[in-house]
């Protein structure tokens, strides 16, 4: 047997990409679960189901590209793509919105721009929004309510014929506009005590979403602890966005209240599960925290001033076109360098 | 027609002021020389051997800024040529055969015992890299031989051999690991690339 | 305590290093072959001073330092020379170098040494040179000869000597064992280095995860002023840079030397082998191996003889080669794996690792990166390794210049760390090697470029002379014609002595033909002031040049030895062209200055005659040679062959005087003067 001939190191270090998804995935059951818990199995089937067509789409285009498809599949990326889909879709949402999602996600942003790696922007948030501006009636209307604000809640069976299309019974009775939307909308004509009158605030700061933002949050620390990513794009997204709710949003009877903006809608999720991608993000640790401002800014601006009522999506995509500028100007200074290479001038 | 006369007149203003604004850039941002055919030039192997038809590089290079065809050059080969289409932002073609073939780096050598010391070697070298005198026997300062093989023709014995420089422990360079089948971290560089077994 | 600082990254691989350091250091023995590549070293070659069939005693020299950075290699034990040939040697590429084989006779019997009992009596330089001559080169592993180091350039006052024992690399224990067995060696050597070099403070750095080391140390540190800093361990903190950051807390600015910032590192083994060197006189023949890896049965340190084969020294071990697929020799991040077995143990050789399979997997197929900048968050150089993947790949070498690639120290600590296994270093390595020849190919073209409009412009130089010359002459023959008529015209008229007249005709022509002969070189040679300026911008020039050079070259020494040397003598014929001009000049000026016109020929003329009569001198030598020769031919046969050696020699030194003199003349521009002279 001949020696093998190879390059420095021939240690090499335990973790592995698949490793890193699949903690990534483990990370999201506690919010996976406490979305069933408060609204319902919409999630857990969107989650399933989402998987599946993501992993189907991934064969395909691979078998399409001649790559070998086991492989690419055992990265597990195309699997991180259908959960966070899953997660982020109305819990309601019609099989076929999951279905146009996953596939534009994984066939067109990721695979039409060179596969894992390759891809500029985050392919599930490619995804949502090309759902969220083609099917806005889907989209706004699908949103589970609390499983404990209804009297007869959906049985699983019901969910699921509901999400196939099989069902006849109209899902008006078992849906209810996200906290988010409407605070923003009863408060322009109301004042903060009457508005959180509405069941949909419930007891603390809006029913059921904020223990699943908790939940989240508790996801994405655990994340940070085994070191999946750092804490500079996610705390400085939240810092920024409370900062602009402290700044702009202090008087609740004008706008949205910081705590609302914190712990309702997809903010935990988009903070730690869907701005932390790697892949289309700034790298330098500053380059993050400019990273994550931007998108905690971008989230508030959206949030308030926009026409749609939560804005992870929008705001991730501009910072993605924004994340390879970032990367020019935020080069981290070098060992035996007195400053930074910024730009892409020479500097000393 | 007061619309129109308007509409007339604000582009006639617009013109006249972009085109002082590019009539002062022209003047004070003038570029001296014709830095192209420097950096064609640059490019270009400077071999001097004369293959492209053109009596040198610099000659070659200012035929390439009026239009010559790029791919005439054998001893700058493939990355030549890439590098100029690049910077000329023209279409790379393939090396022109007729101009002769692309071969590795050479170094000009003379068959010492063979040498009549007739100096014709010596009056071809376009770099002056051939050392002697009349009836004394030549020889070839390697390091500066651009292995042009101008000096084979004018010999009249013969005793001059063209020889690849080997790679030796000194020259020798790390592989691009995307070329090394065992790596397979090429697998979806390009969809280009051949498929590989994993 | 000590203060120390942390430097940015880092990991914390498997250390393996109980495997090999439980037991002594034992020696390996004597082989009956030994290989000794002459280039064990950065810098120059080493060059073979013995020849095949002669017997060596242990010790002695048998190839001797070339050029200002390179070291000598002796024989590690007595035997006699079989062959000195192209070998494959211990080097990434796997190639063959030259090397010296040595057939070992067992006796082990010492040449004469020159030991020292007090290193104090010594001068430096005496120092200094008895290390170059002992062949030390730095230990730790990349080899660079000691006694340049030991003398930093621009006398640069060092003021921390850092001895480094950190060991970072998982599975090496070589300098772990130094440190415990002979401490005390060890301590010496650093007392000598800082002797020479009168530092403020020495340090020995010492990762915390070899107490027995740092006791050992201690212990034998106790009278002197070195201090043992325990730091914690960290890889890469044996980096020297790392270890100088953790140390003094400064940093060695990018493209410069410890020595810039008043600090040096030497390894701990160097150290010690500077001590036998300088106490007993004992070149470098021998050192500390670690031996490990699950391959070998019996795992440990070896006092090994430099130029064993490793296939001899694992058969002494125990080698189990069904078991592994690799052989590393170095550690399992910086390390590279041999081709062979048949190589040989060489001075920078502290490891050798035959690891199964299972102990180093073998490299998984790359994934794509996800940028997830694990890497840069381990990079103890603070680069941002996955864009100088992305740049290294995509072949955008300026770009990853601009991300400071060549600040990178090759460490592993990317790979190590990278989730998708794509082989890093490898691509940085790849875009080095590829950035060097680019720049290699631009400077060779350069050359051939100025070479070449050089040629181009003496060719039309030396058109335009003949034109002026052959223009000359036409005239000069026609005001001879005219003279000729003239006189004709007077003979026509006096036609008294027709033989007188016409010789006297004759005489007036030559004398006309010779005045204008005079005035054309007047002419060819009244612009001194024009040589003058261009000798001028000559100098300016090569002025220019020699500070590029210098400046190379000051850059050279940092990073690239190898070049250092070559740049080293190209620098000094630099100097010796630009005194050369300068004087020149000087002459020039000193000729226009006093004679003005007068002389127009002084400043240039007794060079060229003294050339010339070089050349007639050498030439009827030479003649002389070959009349003896014709004698001897005749008379003493047994002549023959000498004097034939003699005129080939003589041969030469005509072309030599020869070309000196054309040389001189082109550069003169005085073509007329040999003219006028033949």
């Amino acid at each position: 047997m001949g020696l093998m001939t190879i390059t420095s190191p021939h240690a090499h270090g335990p973790r592995k990409t698949a490793n890193l998804m699949r903690v990534v995935v483990i990370a999201t059951l506690p919010g996976l679960f406490a979305l069933t818990w408060f609204f319902g199995w919409g999630n857990l089937i969107n989650v399933i189901w989402c998987s599946t067509v993501a992993l189907l789409a991934e064969s395909a285009i691979l078998l399409i590209r001649k790559r070998p498809v086991s492989f690419y599949l055992g990265d597990y990326s195309a699997l991180v793509t259908g959960v966070l889909l899953g997660l982020a879709l109305p819990p309601l949402a019609p099989w076929w919105v999951s279905v146009v999602a996953v596939g534009f996600a994984i066939i067109v942003a990721k695979h039409l721009y060179g596969g894992m790696g390759y891809n500029p922007f985050n392919p599930a948030m490619v995804g949502f929004a090309l759902v969220l501006i083609s099917f806005p009636v889907a989209m706004t209307t699908s949103w589970a309510a609390p499983t404990h604000l209804l009297d007869n809640p959906m049985s699983f069976l019901d969910t699921l014929s509901t999400i196939f299309g099989f069902s006849t019974q109209s899902i008006d009775a078992f849906t209810m506009a996200t906290p988010l939307d409407v605070y923003k909308h009863e408060i322009s004509h109301s004042v903060a005590e009457d508005v959180v009158k509405n069941p949909v605030f419930g007891q603390f700061i809006a029913h059921g979403w904020e223990w699943v933002n908790i939940a989240f949050l508790a996801g994405g620390l655990f994340l940070m602890k085994k070191g999946v990513f750092t804490w500079h794009t996610p705390i400085s997204m939240l810092f920024a966005l409370a900062l602009m709710s402290l700044i702009f949003g202090w008087d609740a009877d004008q706008t949205t209240p910081p705590l609302l903006h914190l712990f309702a809608g997809a903010t935990m999720l988009g903070a730690f599960f869907i701005a932390t991608d790697p892949v289309t993000s700034a790298v330098s640790p500053q380059g993050k925290l400019i990273y994550g401002a931007g998108i905690g800014i971008l989230t508030y601006v959206i949030r308030t001033y926009g026409s749609y009522p939560d804005a992870i999506a929008f705001s991730v995509l501009l910072m993605n076109f924004a994340a390879p500028l970032i990367d020019v100007y935020t080069q981290p200074r070098t060992y035996g360098y007195a400053k930074a290479k910024r730009g892409t001038k020479e500097a000393e | 027609m007061s619309i129109i006369l308007s509409a007339i007149l604000t582009l006639l203003a617009l013109a006249i002021v972009f085109g002082a604004i590019l009539g002062f850039a022209a003047i004070k941002f003038k570029v001296e020389g014709n830095p192209i055919v420097d950096e064609i030039d640059n490019l270009l192997p400077q071999t001097q051997c004369g293959q492209c038809g053109f009596p040198g590089c610099r000659p070659y290079a200012e035929a390439i800024a009026n239009g010559e065809e790029i791919n005439k050059c054998p001893p700058g080969g493939e990355v030549t040529i890439q590098s100029l289409a690049d910077l000329l932002d023209v279409e790379a073609t393939p090396l022109d055969a007729e101009h002769g073939e692309e071969k590795g780096k050479q170094v000009a050598v003379i068959r010492e015992d063979e040498c009549i010391g007739c100096t014709k070697c010596i009056q071809a070298c376009p770099v002056d890299a051939i050392l002697g005198a009349a009836k004394q026997m030549h020889t070839v300062i390697a390091d500066e031989c651009t292995g042009c093989d101008l000096c084979v023709e004018p010999c009249p014995v013969d005793c001059i051999d063209m020889v690849l420089v080997p790679e030796d422990i000194k020259s020798w360079t790390w592989e691009n690991p995307g070329n090394q089948p065992q790596i397979a971290g090429n697998i979806i560089a390009t969809d280009k690339a051949p498929e590989v077994a994993v | 305590m000590k203060q120390i600082w942390d430097f940015h990254g880092g990991i914390h691989p498997k250390e393996n290093k109980e495997q090999s350091n439980q037991d002594g250091i034992s020696d390996a023995g004597i082989p009956p072959r030994l290989i000794l590549p002459l280039q064990q070293h950065i810098g120059h070659r080493a060059e073979p001073v013995v020849s095949v069939g002669d017997k060596v005693l242990k010790g002695q020299l048998i190839a001797k330092a070339v050029g200002a950075i390179s070291v000598a290699v002796h024989a590690p034990t007595s035997g006699s020379v079989t062959a000195i040939e192209d070998h494959p040697v211990p080097h990434a590429s796997g190639m063959t170098d030259l090397c010296v084989l040595i057939e070992t006779d067992g006796k082990d019997s010492w040449c004469e040494r020159t030991p020292c009992e007090d290193y104090s009596t010594l001068s430096k330089d005496e120092l200094l040179s008895r290390i170059r001559n002992a062949g030390i080169a730095g230990m730790g592993g990349a080899g660079f000869p000691t006694a340049i180091k030991l003398h930093p350039p621009r006398q640069d006052k060092v003021n921390t000597l850092i001895l480094n024992g950190a060991e970072c690399e998982p599975y090496i224990t070589s300098d772990d064992r130094l440190m415990r067995e002979r401490a005390s060696e060890v301590i010496l050597g650093l007392e000598i280095m800082a002797y020479i070099l009168q530092p403020g403070e020495c340090l020995i750095g010492v990762e915390d995860n070899k107490p027995e080391a740092i006791a050992a140390l201690r212990e034998a540190a106790k009278e002197t002023q070195v201090e043992v800093v325990t730091i914690p361990t960290k890889y890469p903190s044996g980096g020297e840079k790392q270890l100088i950051k953790i140390l003094t807390g400064s940093e060695v600015p990018h493209g410069r030397i410890p020595a810039d910032i008043g600090v040096m590192c030497q390894n701990v083994a160097t150290a010690a082998a500077v001590y036998r060197a300088i106490r007993f006189g004992e070149p470098l023949i021998s050192r500390v191996t670690t031996m490990t890896g699950d391959c070998i049965a019996n795992k440990g340190n070896q006092n090994v003889l430099i130029g064993t084969p490793i296939d001899w020294l694992l058969e002494q071990n125990g080698y189990l080669n069904q078991k592994g697929s690799r052989l590393v020799m170095g550690g399992p991040m910086m390390g590279f794996t041999l081709h062979d077995t048949k190589l040989p143990v060489v001075k920078t050789t502290n490891c050798l690792l035959a690891a199964t399979n299972k102990e180093l997997t073998p490299p998984q197929p790359a994934q794509a990166c996800i940028r997830c900048g694990m890497c840069s968050e381990v990079c103890p150089a603070e680069l941002l390794p996955q864009q100088l993947y992305w740049f290294a790949k995509g072949q955008e070498f300026e770009k990853a210049e601009h991300h400071n690639l060549f600040d990178c120290i090759e460490c592993g600590a990317c790979s190590y760390v990278c989730p998708s296994t794509i082989p890093l270093v490898q691509y940085y390595r790849y875009a080095k090697g590829e950035i060097k020849q680019i720049k290699a190919d631009q400077e060779k073209s350069n050359q051939a470029r100025e070479r070449f409009e050089f040629r181009q412009e003496r060719i039309e130089r030396e058109k335009a002379e003949k034109e002026a010359k052959r223009k000359a002459r036409a005239e000069a023959a026609a005001k001879a014609q005219a003279a000729k008529k003239e006189a004709a015209a007077a003979k026509g008229t006096a036609a008294s002595s027709p033989t007188e007249g016409s010789t006297a005709n004759d005489k007036a022509a030559a004398i006309q033909a010779a005045l204008q002969r005079v005035e054309a070189k007047k002419q060819a040679q009244t612009a001194p002031e024009v040589t003058l300026e261009s000798l001028q911008k000559k100098l300016l020039s090569a002025e220019d040049k020699l500070s590029k050079m210098e400046n190379a070259w000051k850059d050279a020494v940092e990073n690239n030895p190898e070049r250092a040397e070559k740049l080293a003598t190209a620098v000094e014929s630099s100097k010796t062209n630009v005194a050369k001009l300068n004087a020149q000049i000087s002459e020039m000026n000193k000729g226009t200055g006093q004679a003005g016109g007068s002389e127009p020929q002084a400043p240039v003329g007794p060079s060229i005659e003294e050339l010339q009569k070089n050349v007639d001198k050498a030439k009827s030598k030479l003649q002389l040679m070959l009349d003896t020769l014709e004698d001897a031919k005749l008379n003493h046969p047994d002549r023959v062959e000498k004097l034939e050696r003699a005129i080939t020699k003589n041969h030469t030194r005509v072309s030599h005087a020869e070309t000196a003199l054309s040389e001189a003349t082109n550069a003169k521009k005085t073509t007329e003067s040999t003219e006028s002279n033949g």
